[in-house]
Formats: C-alpha cells, sequence, structure tokens
C-alpha cells in the first residue's frame, strides 16, 4: 500500500515536474509510425482493398486503437512512473469510464429502439 | 424608441417579463429586496464592505471559501425549503374541487426550482464547502493545490445560483421538472426563459463544481504532509477524493448534455427533438449517466463525515478502516453502472434491466458494509451524545430505511409499479436528508468549532435536531403510503379526498421541519451571543483524532506553523498519546498565495454572459465573453502570486496561542 | 514506513518537519492538468456516443458517402500531425534553451493549426451550402458538434499558443513558461489524440457505412 514515496518531498528538487521528455529520435519515431498508421487506414477505405466491409471497419478500429497508444507514449510521454503512478491511474480510470459510457448508451439506446420501434419503421430502417 | 432598437438592446426582456402579475412572487420580492436593501444599507453603515472584498471576497484561503461555500448553502437552503412548504400546502389544500393557491404556471416552476436549487446549490455548496474548510488541515497541508482557481470555482457557484434566484424576479424558471427532459424542455414546449435559466445557471455552476473537483483531487494525491500514505488518510478526506473523482468523471457529462439541449433550443439542431432522427431518451440515458454519480458526489463525504463522528464521539479507533476504504472506492466504480435504474420504464428490454437491476442491488453490499463498520465503532466505545453524534445515529437508522426502500425500486418490475411515484419521492428524500443533510448537520456541529473557535449553542441544537427528524418521518412516511397507492409526483390537484389525511400530516411535518430550520438559524445567532461561554481555546474541544484538530481554533492563514510530520492513521490521537509538544521556537516565514479579485470578476462575467444568452441579449453577452476571455489572459501576465507570510507574524500568532493555552490549563 | 526526516536523531518520534522547504510553484500543475484533459475526454466520449447513437439517423437526408471527401479530410489529419511533431520540436528547442527556435517552431506549429481550421470551416462551409445544415438531421447534428467541439478546442489552442509565444518573447523561457509549455503541449497532443477518434469513427466508418 506505499503509494506514496512523496512523503520524503522535501528532498525532491525536481520542480515537482514528473514527465518524461522526448528526444528528437522519439518524437521522429512516433510521427513515422503515427503517419504509416493514419495512412493505411485511409488507403484501405479509399481503395476498397479488403473483401468485406466488416473487416475493414475492425481492421482500421484496431489501427486507430494502436495509434492512439502510439501517441500517448511518443508524444504525451505516458508511462507508469510520472506523478509516481497517478497519471497512469488517471487515465485508466477515465478509459474505464469512457467504455462504460459509450459501450452502456449504445447497448442500451440500440435495445430501446429495437424494443420500442414500431415494426414498420424497424422493416424500413434495416 | 423603435421596437427594433429595443430588441437589440433588451433582446427579448420586457417590461411584461417581470412577474407582477403574481402576487405572490410579488410579495417575495417585496421581502427579499427589503431585507437585501437593509442588509446593504447595514454593511456600508458599518463599513465592512472594504473588509467582506480583501478578506474574504478575493481570499484565496480554502477555510475562508470553504465557510463562504457553507453560507452559501444555507441562503440557499432557505429559498429551497421555501419551494418545499410552498408544494406541501398547496397538496394539502387542493382536494374536493379545490384548485389550492398556486396555478399551475406558478406550481411547475416552484417543484423544478426546489429540485434544482436542493441538489445543486444546497446539497453541492455544503458538501464541497466541508471538502474545502476540511481537507487540507485534516492532510496537514497549507492550502489546496490551486488556491485561485479555488476562489474562481466557488464563485461561478455563486454565478450559477444567482441566476437561478435571478429567474424568480425576472421572467421564471423552468416548468419542467429538475432534469428537464425534453421534448418537454425543447423550444416547442417551453419557448420561453425558464429552461435557458435552467441550463445556463447549471453551465456556470458546473464550470466551478469541475475546477474544484481537480483542485481538491490534486490537493489530496500531492499535498499530504510527510508520513501520511493513502491508508493512512482519514476517511474523511478518503471519500473527498472519490467524491472529486466522481466529479471530474461526471461533471463533464452534464456539461455536454447541457450543452446539446441548448443547442436545440438556440440553434436548431435535431439531438432530443421527435423528428429528423432526434432522440429525446438519449438525453435521459445521457443526463443519468452524470445523475447517478452525483447521487454519490453528494453523500460519499456524509459518509465520510459519520466516520469521523463516530470514532471521535465513541473514542474509538474506527472500525475496520481498511474495508471502508475499499467499500467507498467500490462505491465509487459501482456508481457509473447503475444510472439505468432511473428509468427501466424506458423500455430497454429484460437483459438491460436485469443488468442495472443487478448492479444496482450489488451497490448496496459495501454500503451496508460501511454501516456494520460504524455499527462496531459504537460497540464498547465511550458514546458521548454530542449533537454531530446524536445526527449520525438519526443518519444510521434513517438512512438504513431508505437504503432498504431503494433496494425495492431496484427489481424493475417493482419500478414499473413505482416509478414517478411518491414512493421515489419518499425514496430518494430518505437518503438525501437521511444521508446529506444529516451528514451536512453532522459535519457543522462537528466543524464549527474549529472555524470559529466556540462551540454552537447545544440547546437550540438539539431543538433543531428533534424538530428535523419528527418533522421528516411526519413529512416523507405519507408519501411512501401514497406512492404506494399509485399517486404519482409533480401532481397541483386531486379528486380523491381519502388521499387528503395523507398529505395533510406531510404538511405538518415540512412545518416541523420548518422549525427546525429556524432553531437552527437561531441555534447560530445564541452561539454568536454567547461565543465567550462556549469558546474553546485548545483547538481540540472534542477530544477528537485527525490532524486538523491539532492547530488552533480558528486555525491560521498559514494552517500550522511547521508542516506536520505523521505515524498513524488517527495522526493527532497518536500525537496526543505519545506526548507530543508543541514546537514554541525556530519559526520561519511561510510562503501563501495572495488573495486575488480576478476569480470573482471572471465569475461576474460569466453570469453576466447567462444573462446575455438567457434574454437574447447577444451584446451583452459577447461583450462579457471577450471581457471574460481579456481577464484570464491578462491573469496569465501575473507571474508573482504568492507572498512570504514574515516570521514575525508567526511568532506573534503562535505566541498568542500559547499563552491562551496556558491560560485554558 | 519511516520518514527520513529526523533532526533530533535521539530516536524520538518527529511530529513536525523544523526545516522544510515549500512545495516548488507549479508542483501540482501537470497533474492537474493531466487531470483537466481526462475530463475533456469524457467531454468527447459523451459526444463520441451522441454520435454513435445518433450517427445513422438520416432523417431522409445526406448520409456521409453523400458529403464526406476523404482525401480532403487526409490533408486535415497531416496537417495536424505536422502541427503535433512540429510542437514537439518546440519542446526539444525549448529544453536547450533556445528561444528563437522555440518560437519559430510554435509559429509553425499555430500554422498547421490555422490550415486545419481553415480547412475544417471550408468543409463545414461547403456542406452548408449544399444544405447538409446542423439542422437537417440528428447525424448532422452530431457530426457538426462533434467535429465542431474539436475545432473549437483546437482555437483555443491557438489561443492559447499565441498568448504563451508573446510571454516567451517577453518574460523569456522563464520556469513559469516552460511550464505553461509543457500543459499546452499535452493539451495539443490529447487533441490529436482525439482526431484520431474522430477520422476513424466519424469519417472513415462513415464512409463505410
Amino acid at each position: 500500500m506505499n503509494t506514496d514515496t512523496h512523503a520524503a518531498h522535501a528532498d525532491d528538487h525536481h520542480h515537482g515536474d514528473g514527465h518524461a521528455h522526448g528526444s528528437f529520435s522519439t518524437y521522429m519515431l512516433g510521427f513515422v509510425l503515427s503517419v504509416v498508421l493514419t495512412a493505411i487506414p485511409f488507403w484501405l477505405v479509399m481503395s476498397g482493398a479488403l473483401p468485406s466491409k466488416q473487416i475493414t471497419a475492425l481492421v482500421i478500429m484496431a489501427f486507430a486503437v494502436v495509434q492512439i497508444v502510439v501517441h500517448m507514449i511518443y508524444f504525451l510521454h505516458m508511462n507508469t512512473t510520472s506523478e509516481n503512478g497517478w497519471s497512469m491511474m488517471a487515465l485508466i480510470f477515465t478509459i474505464v469510464m469512457v467504455v462504460i459510457a459509450l459501450s452502456g448508451s449504445l447497448w442500451v439506446m440500440n435495445h430501446l429502439n429495437s424494443n420500442m420501434m414500431p415494426i414498420h419503421q424497424m422493416t424500413g430502417m434495416k | 424608441m423603435s421596437p427594433d432598437l429595443l430588441k437589440l438592446i433588451f433582446g427579448r426582456l420586457t417590461f411584461e417579463s417581470l412577474p407582477l402579475h403574481e402576487p405572490i412572487v410579488v410579495g417575495t420580492f417585496a421581502v427579499v429586496a427589503t431585507g437585501g436593501l437593509i442588509m446593504v444599507a447595514g454593511l456600508t453603515y458599518f463599513r465592512v464592505w472594504g473588509y467582506l472584498w480583501s478578506e474574504w471576497f478575493t481570499s484565496v484561503d480554502h477555510k475562508r471559501i470553504g465557510i463562504m461555500y457553507m453560507i452559501l448553502g444555507i441562503v440557499m437552503l432557505l429559498r429551497g425549503f421555501a419551494d418545499a412548504l410552498m408544494m406541501r400546502l398547496q397538496q394539502a389544500l387542493a382536494f374536493g374541487g379545490s384548485e389550492g393557491y398556486l396555478n399551475s404556471h406558478h406550481y411547475d416552476q416552484v417543484f423544478t426550482a426546489h429540485g434544482v436549487i436542493m441538489i445543486f446549490f444546497v446539497a453541492m455548496p455544503l458538501v464541497t464547502g466541508l471538502m474545502n474548510f476540511v481537507v487540507p488541515l485534516q492532510i496537514g497541508a497549507r492550502d489546496v493545490s490551486f488556491p485561485f482557481l479555488n476562489n474562481f470555482s466557488f464563485w461561478m457557484t455563486v454565478g450559477g445560483a444567482v441566476l437561478v434566484m435571478a429567474s424568480l424576479f425576472i421572467g421564471e424558471f423552468a416548468r419542467t421538472g429538475w432534469l428537464a427532459y425534453p421534448p418537454l424542455s425543447n423550444i416547442g414546449y417551453s419557448p420561453d426563459v425558464g429552461v435557458d435559466y435552467y441550463i445556463w445557471g447549471l453551465q456556470v455552476a458546473g464550470v466551478g463544481t469541475t475546477l474544484s473537483g481537480i483542485n481538491l483531487i490534486c490537493t489530496i494525491v500531492k499535498l499530504r504532509c510527510p508520513g501520511m500514505t493513502m491508508m493512512r488518510m482519514p476517511v474523511f478526506t478518503w471519500t473527498a477524493l472519490c467524491t472529486n473523482v466522481l466529479i471530474v468523471a461526471s461533471f463533464p457529462v452534464l456539461t455536454v448534455v447541457l450543452a446539446l439541449l441548448s443547442l436545440d433550443r438556440y440553434v436548431g439542431t435535431n439531438f432530443f427533438t421527435n423528428d429528423f432522427g432526434g432522440s429525446p431518451m438519449m438525453y435521459v440515458n445521457l443526463i443519468w449517466i452524470w445523475g447517478h454519480p452525483e447521487v454519490y458526489i453528494l453523500v460519499l463525504p456524509a459518509f465520510g463525515i459519520f466516520s469521523e463522528v463516530t470514532s471521535t464521539f465513541s473514542g474509538k479507533r474506527l472500525f475496520g478502516y481498511t474495508s471502508m476504504v475499499y467499500a467507498t472506492v467500490v462505491i465509487t466504480i459501482l456508481s457509473y453502472l447503475v444510472w439505468l435504474h432511473h428509468f427501466f420504464t424506458m423500455g430497454s428490454g429484460a437483459s438491460v434491466n436485469s443488468f442495472f437491476g443487478i448492479t444496482t442491488m450489488i451497490i448496496s453490499i459495501p454500503t451496508g458494509a460501511k454501516m456494520f463498520n460504524w455499527l462496531f465503532t459504537m460497540y464498547r466505545g465511550r458514546i458521548r451524545f454530542e449533537l454531530p453524534m446524536m445526527w449520525t445515529i438519526a443518519f444510521m437508522l434513517t438512512f438504513v430505511l431508505g437504503g432498504m426502500t431503494g433496494v425495492l425500486l431496484a427489481v424493475p418490475p417493482a419500478d414499473f409499479v413505482l416509478h414517478n411515484s411518491l414512493f421515489l419521492i419518499a425514496h430518494f428524500h430518505n437518503v438525501i436528508i437521511g444521508g446529506v443533510v444529516f451528514g451536512a448537520f453532522a459535519g457543522i456541529g462537528y466543524w464549527f468549532p474549529k472555524a470559529f473557535g466556540f462551540k454552537l449553542d447545544p440547546f437550540w441544537g438539539k431543538l433543531s435536531f428533534w424538530f428535523w427528524v419528527t418533522g421528516f418521518y411526519l413529512a416523507f412516511m405519507p408519501l411512501y403510503v401514497l406512492g404506494l397507492m399509485g399517486v404519482t409526483r409533480r401532481l397541483r390537484v386531486f379528486d380523491d379526498p381519502s388521499l387528503q389525511i395523507w398529505f395533510i400530516v406531510a404538511g405538518i411535518g415540512a412545518f416541523l421541519v420548518f422549525l427546525g430550520i429556524l432553531s437552527m438559524l437561531i441555534q447560530f445567532a445564541v452561539s454568536f451571543l454567547r461565543r465567550e461561554q462556549l469558546k474553546d481555546v485548545t483547538g481540540d474541544p472534542w477530544d477528537a483524532r485527525t490532524l486538523e484538530w491539532a492547530t488552533s481554533s480558528p486555525p491560521p492563514a498559514y494552517n500550522f506553523a511547521f508542516t506536520p510530520v505523521v505515524h498513524d492513521n488517527d495522526a493527532w490521537w497518536d500525537m496526543k498519546k505519545r506526548g507530543y509538544q508543541r514546537p514554541l521556537l525556530g519559526f520561519k516565514p511561510i510562503h501563501m498565495p495572495s488573495s486575488t479579485g480576478t476569480g470573482i470578476i471572471l465569475a461576474g462575467l460569466a453570469t453576466a454572459m447567462g444573462f446575455g444568452l438567457i434574454w437574447y441579449i447577444w451584446w451583452l453577452a459577447a461583450a462579457s465573453f471577450i471581457a471574460m476571455l481579456a481577464v484570464g489572459i491578462g491573469h496569465t501576465f501575473n507571474y508573482h502570486r504568492d507572498f512570504d507570510i514574515p516570521a514575525d507574524d508567526v511568532i506573534r500568532a503562535e505566541d498568542a496561542r500559547t499563552k491562551l493555552l496556558a491560560g485554558a490549563k | 514506513m519511516t520518514v527520513a526526516v529526523n533532526p533530533t536523531q535521539t530516536g524520538e518520534p518527529v511530529f513536525y518537519l523544523a526545516d522544510e522547504h515549500p512545495h516548488p510553484e507549479g508542483y501540482s500543475t501537470s497533474l492537474g492538468f493531466w487531470i483537466y484533459l481526462m475530463s475533456d475526454c469524457l467531454i468527447f466520449a459523451i459526444l463520441f456516443a451522441t454520435f454513435g447513437v445518433l450517427g445513422g439517423n438520416y432523417a431522409a437526408g445526406p448520409a456521409p458517402k453523400d458529403l464526406f471527401e476523404l482525401p480532403l479530410v487526409a490533408v486535415n489529419t497531416s496537417m495536424l500531425l505536422l502541427s503535433s511533431i512540429t510542437y514537439g520540436f518546440a519542446m526539444l528547442t525549448m529544453q536547450q534553451n533556445k528561444i528563437a527556435q522555440t518560437q519559430m517552431w510554435l509559429a509553425i506549429t499555430g500554422l498547421f493549426g490555422a490550415a486545419f481550421i481553415g480547412i475544417e470551416l471550408s468543409e463545414f462551409a461547403h456542406m452548408i451550402h449544399e444544405g447538409a445544415t446542423p439542422q437537417r438531421s440528428a447525424f448532422l447534428s452530431a457530426f457538426f458538434t462533434l467535429v465542431g467541439t474539436h475545432g473549437l478546442h483546437v482555437s483555443c489552442g491557438l489561443i492559447w499558443l499565441v498568448t504563451l509565444m508573446v510571454q516567451v518573447w517577453k518574460f523569456g523561457l522563464i520556469e513559469a513558461n516552460r511550464r505553461r509549455l509543457m500543459c499546452l503541449s499535452m493539451f495539443w497532443h490529447f487533441l490529436d489524440v482525439v482526431w484520431i477518434g474522430v477520422f476513424t469513427f466519424v469519417y472513415l466508418l462513415g464512409v463505410l457505412r
């Protein structure tokens, strides 16, 4: 339960700035990766290279997730140690909240629509 | 002047907007205006404006801001409770063909204003005020992480309250119920300013709440004194942390929902309309993603207060500290997974309803664990029945009842019967009054001597307690019965004369609560007059356990002359037991943030912008927005926001305390 | 846990710091700003949720396929990506204390940001001109609000950027300004992350739909 190494903050002369800084090479690596990870989904959708829309959708969503992680690491310098892990903790908590709010809303509203929509409209929509 | 020019200057604000045709409102206005004038005249006569401005309004001291929050909460309680009394009276009268004394136009505003004010401008300020005052002291800090932001947050809350209060006399308030569901709240059905007052009042206050949440999280994470690990934090600080996490994670949702509603109203988008693919139920879904955590935002700090009070007045360490902490954390997360129980009847189907019904029932487990912890803390303790402890016991009895009816409502089929009935009204008043309000009162009684240096008068306090508790039961138990009989909420007139007796009993209950509030105000006055007899010089009148009692009452601006080092959960108890000697020498200058008027100016401009938007006075909205931007950016050019309290001042303050303590022995 | 502050060395418990250093200025700022970003993240999450729920309700109006021009979106995305890397360069030169270069990279970042806003506004204008207004359908309401909120954030970032450039010009790369530049850096890169969500879920999946 020792989440607190800052107890000895009197000796901390790092100006409270627990943030990692990138270097030229990490920034460039992040940039190249993000360009690639952006270009491929655009190309996939614009050329229709994959056989089915579902597969394309899944693939570009996967690319988005990877790219978000890349940005988090190379541009936002996320790691488990900055601010004694509190930044990461806040991020994880937020992701959980985002997932709950997003998936919950979609689930709830989708069920509502399929339960409450008059039949003729439903067939018209699908 | 031409009508076009008038419209340009005043928007849709006309002479007819003043509710001169409503005698009740005119009477209220006369009373409020006279009272206000007397107060302003008095303050001017005694020349306290300068003092108020420099020592309070512009202060960044967390203790003063906390106290100002409490004052705001209590003032707004009077307004919100006046609404409650009016409703109870109307419902007790409107039988057998009688229309009562409120027309529907007015009555609908009254129940909306009651809900909005009680949640946003009574419960929230009381809870935020207590956290603001207590948390930095409990963790041995000098102030919060961002003192200027704290002042700004407070004034934004005031700005929201001002807008809501203004609606009483200029125009009208929403007639939609406290959550303003569309399509009723959309422009087609509510074309007047009521809903706009609602939107901008909450948006302005919401900014303040979110920022104060960020501020307190940072304070707790970053500014704990040496030795205070997470698992040595007082339980109140833990609940404050969880509450602020909830605030930061849920108020943005409210901001978005209200923004989308205002887009629908102002721009004509189709989010929550009936046409063009809009979905009013999406509003309901989104606002409860904020709304359910909001309930826990209010009640968690109350749990913290009860924990502190129980262990102090039982003279025992809190039973099951660890389980208390984990229960708090679990409630924090679970509170995000239950929002749909507010609209089971929407029709999402069995799978969705069962999921949310089950999560709702699960949340009662950690809450129950807390209840047992308090009971076991009391078990074999030397209980002192001081006022805070009395409120705590009243809470335990009342809240368990409210919790039980809550679990009942969590069963979807039962909810289909009880949805929007008076049973629901009784349930949530049962938990909010029994939990949050009793908690706030326990907290006020407990920390009042810390804030002002003298205790509250026990006689008037006990009178207030008994009026409140009996009044509460009389007011709300009949509503359970009525709800089970199928009476729905927000009704203005009734046909069935057999119901009247229940409403009369409820009305009597509300009147008793009124006497309780009155006794409480008298209690404040009497305590102030008797402050010499009630004085506490030790700084620790209750023989308490946590760090805030280690410093003087009221604490000096810098809280602690030396930052404390803690070795135990009950840090102050541990210090007392192990023969802590208060340092008398070696004082140094203390670095503190300086006061600033920027917060109140920015909030004033935000309020003006809100007013402009409500009345379509576009020039006012634009001008105040630009001014806000300019003042905000201008503020960032000020790099010198701190000063040092000279060592001499510290020595003087500490020596004065030494003398006091010596005199007490 | 033992505390490494014991001036007496006698084994007596220490209950206060006789000799303390105040927290440095801005001690909580980066965490506080991060938490603010997290709350902003939830704002976007709710807008995404709204778009997810209402995004298919065209109300017999135009659908994404009829409106979105992916090449334009790709150009816009590249503006934002380029502004991200140039902001990175600004941070790197800031660490080397090179004021002029920092200012230059900040200015370039600002230009890319402005270009992004310009392209977005012209896209909006084009859509509105074709009758695809925010009032036309729930889909378009949700689209304009989500993308517009992101654009509004970028615009705020631009105002902030200009303010900071003035402050760096007036006061130099002092500690406070470095901290502010770091906060803006987090803000800027955060908006980039949100944009990934926007181009994937709104534009690409919209065209696929």
